[in-house]
């Protein structure tokens, strides 16, 4: 009887390690040393010196996670374009008047196939305007005349589809602007309605198209004269204005990439390159406010999202308001082609670095993760 | 015939050979095949282990250009790593990388190497057990593990000798049948697991094929060593036995260090058990041929020892994580010598069996079919 129990405890305990998925040849040796032990003696006491040695096999660099990054930097002379660039390189076309007085932009954006480094080592063979990803930062003032002037020098059909108002001949699809390789198309509308919106390829498959790289941002600043009710706010909005110039604009648009063609992204960013701003961290002078144009054009994951650290902002989504639609948060979420303003001031904080990244975690450990450089200066 | 008219019909065939490989690097005539598509990518996770640095992976390039290690992710996050030797990993070269991952006691663990063209290789680590360095301490509890599913069930085995002397006419040739049946399981099973070791390594190993022709080379060695001297019976063709067994169970104790390595698969009590008993019968098979001499205690040992110890060998190399093809090639070479001795056990049953009369012979279909079963039996507690 006593046996019995002693049998069962014996398989109940192995069960347990089973289930525990523990190292269960630890269990076996232990039994098979155990029976052994009585010939040789103190082997027990070997085996378990030695699992003590085990335990200490624990890695030493446990609180150590500063080894999660992508190894090595971009090299931006082969990409052509520099992500630390991109964040404040806008374009505002060459600017005509008209005979009623009117401002004409006009923009010249070319498609051309392009193999650029997303990631230390990673190349990837992508489809852009002029010849980085995201495409060129149009900015314009709201009521101007457009034309972007659209060339086709890749492989494949293309066009621009701007998130504005339009009529339908300018849409960007089958007739009214999608192209074909060495084409021209020259897109004109007015620009409306005000914010932060974004251009690309309409082209189907519109996945490819988008994951390949056809996107950028498309920013319309507010005309102050028309909105008497929020006139400072509107001016601080016009880029070129005094009351613009104190305001640390930047452009950022969230975008992955799947290497393998497995429906998945393999690296997420911000304007491209993973981890940029983790190796260059974006300066920003303590005491004049951050404005932050933030696009979705990740392909793959319905959501994409903007977390900051130890401090709150305003958010104004498709930026097409002039109060905000969400006041002090620190986390906000856009799904594919959602797009906003982010207005905050790291004014009497500490100086130092202030991450921000995605807050789902995957998307922030495979590359969008950055910092904030947060140095004295300023008014 | 003189050195002179052998040259001739020697350089013709090569000269053109020579021509022909010039002719294509020189022209651009078969560029047909030189697309612009990607270069085919294989990469190979050879061995793999954990320690108090993190993560370790010996990686082996097969692709038709080098490859280029980029980017590592560890459980979907990128970590830094260092490679040595670093830069791009020639075709059938390899190289070590470490990630200083602070990895969690039974955690499962997932690699994903991303190449310089984005593409990607994976691979699982079942549960995160520290290896190397924890090893010298283990290295006693390996040897008696080893020693208690190698030796001694073999030597319980040939404890059967005196109950097998006794056995006369279709007796014996039951049992010796039951060896048969035993030598037929472990092939299949050797085979299928040296397969299954060539599917993890790199493709340009040719695994399955080297396989075959490894067993195959080893099996006609053998024969030609074991016949040198005339059709081997009693002590040698034990011997033979306790060799193709002993490599048999190199295979396991491989198995046994490698699931402790790489944490693939736990060892239980019962798997213990099931090792014992599995082998206690091999140890009948080596007995077996032995019955019409006079074998001495030293015999027996020297012939538990061989056909038992190589568990304990095969352990440590396996808890050393050895390289897949490595694992392939002991695997093909433990099917040719029990290729051989199944070989040899037939033909001494056939010569016994020669004075009959012929007809069928239920004593061995009986015990070819026990010997099968008992093994099946025994191994459905081992199979992990």
């Amino acid at each position: 009887m006593l046996l019995k129990i002693n049998i069962n405890q014996t398989m109940k305990k192995y069960i347990q390690k089973a289930v525990a998925r523990r190292d269960l040849l630890k269990g076996g040796a232990t039994l098979a040393t155990g029976t052994i032990a009585g010939w040789l003696g103190g082997t027990r006491k070997a085996w378990a010196a030695s699992h003590s040695d085990e335990q200490s096999m624990q890695p030493k660099m446990q609180h150590d996670h500063s080894g999660m990054i992508t190894v090595g930097d971009v090299d931006s002379s082969f990409n052509g374009f520099d992500p630390s660039e991109l964040l404040t390189d806008w374009d505002s076309g060459v600017v005509t008047t008209n005979a009623q007085g009117e401002t004409i932009r006009t923009f010249k954006i070319t498609a051309e196939d392009r193999e650029i480094e997303i990631a230390p080592g990673v190349t990837f063979p992508a489809w852009t305007y002029n010849g980085r990803v995201p495409g060129p930062t149009l900015r314009a003032t709201e009521g101007d005349i457009l034309r972007i002037v659209f060339n086709n020098h890749g492989s494949h059909p293309h066009s621009l589809h701007f998130h504005g108002i339009h009529g339908a001949s300018m849409d960007g699809m089958a007739g009214s602007g999608l192209i074909d390789p060495g084409d021209e198309f020259t897109y004109e509308f007015k620009a409306r309605p005000f914010g932060c919106h974004l251009y690309h390829c309409h082209a189907f498959p519109l996945r490819a198209h988008m994951h390949k790289g056809m996107y950028g941002a498309f920013i319309i600043d507010p005309d102050p004269s028309k909105h008497p009710e929020h006139e400072d706010v509107a001016k601080s909005r016009l880029r070129g204005s005094p009351e613009n110039t104190n305001w640390q604009e930047l452009v950022m648009v969230m975008n992955g990439f799947d290497t393998n063609f497995d429906g998945e992204n393999e690296f997420y960013a911000v304007n491209t390159v993973a981890h940029h701003y983790m190796k260059h961290p974006i300066r920003i002078e303590r005491d004049r406010p951050v404005r932050i144009y933030l696009i979705n054009a990740t392909e793959f994951d319905p959501i994409n999202s903007f977390h900051l650290h130890a401090n709150f902002f305003d958010y104004y989504d498709h930026g097409t308001t002039l109060t905000p639609t969400l006041k002090t948060v620190d986390t906000i979420m856009q799904c594919q082609a959602q797009r906003g303003i982010l207005e905050f001031s790291f004014k009497d904080f500490e100086t130092g670095k202030y991450m921000f990244h995605a807050h789902q975690s995957e998307f922030t450990e495979l590359g969008w993760i950055a910092n904030f450089d947060v140095v004295e200066g300023g008014i | 015939m003189n050195n002179r008219s052998l040259i001739l019909p020697l350089l013709a065939p090569l000269l053109l050979l020579g021509l022909a490989f010039g002719w294509l690097l020189q022209s651009n005539t078969l560029n047909i095949f030189d697309s612009s598509a990607p270069p085919a990518e294989e990469l190979t996770f050879e061995t793999v282990y954990l320690d108090a640095d993190g993560i370790h992976m010996k990686m082996r390039a097969g692709g038709s250009e080098p490859m280029v290690i980029a980017q590592i992710q560890v459980d979907s996050a990128y970590w830094k790593f260092t490679q040595t030797p670093a830069g791009p990993i020639p075709r059938m070269s390899s190289a070590w990388v470490n990630i200083p991952f602070p990895w969690v006691r039974d955690d499962a663990i997932a690699l994903t190497v991303v190449t310089n063209s984005g593409t990607t290789f994976e691979h699982e680590i079942e549960v995160a057990t520290p290896v190397r360095g924890g090893l010298s301490g283990s290295l006693r509890a390996q040897t008696l593990l080893g020693a208690y599913v190698g030796i001694l069930p073999v030597l319980i085995g040939l404890m059967f000798f005196p109950l097998l002397r006794r056995l006369a006419g279709p007796g014996m040739q039951f049992v010796l049948s039951i060896t048969l049946g035993m030598l037929v399981f472990l092939l299949i099973d050797l085979i299928g697991e040296a397969i299954e070791a060539a599917h993890e390594s790199a493709a340009a190993f040719q695994g399955t094929t080297m396989v075959l022709i490894v067993a195959g080379a080893v099996f006609l060695v053998l024969i030609g060593i074991g016949r040198r001297h005339g059709t081997p019976s009693g002590l040698a063709l034990a011997t033979y036995i306790a060799l193709g067994i002993g490599l048999h169970n190199l295979g396991e104790g491989l198995a046994i260090g490698a699931a402790q390595a790489t944490g693939a698969a736990g060892l239980g009590a019962f798997l213990i058990i099931g090792f014992t008993l599995h082998n206690v019968t091999e140890g009948i098979a080596i007995a077996a041929p032995l019955v019409r001499t006079k074998p001495t205690l030293l015999i027996f040992a020297a012939l538990a020892i061989l056909a038992g110890a190589p568990a304990i060998i095969g352990i440590w190399l396996g808890a050393q994580a050895v390289a897949p093809q490595w694992t392939t090639l002991a695997f093909a070479v433990g099917a040719g010598a029990i290729l051989q001795v199944l070989f040899e056990v037939a033909a001494y049953i056939m010569r016994q069996r020669s004075d009959d009369k012929g007809g069928t012979d239920w004593a061995i279909i009986a015990g070819i079919l026990v010997g099968l079963i008992v093994m099946y039996v025994t191994g459905l507690a081992i199979k992990v």
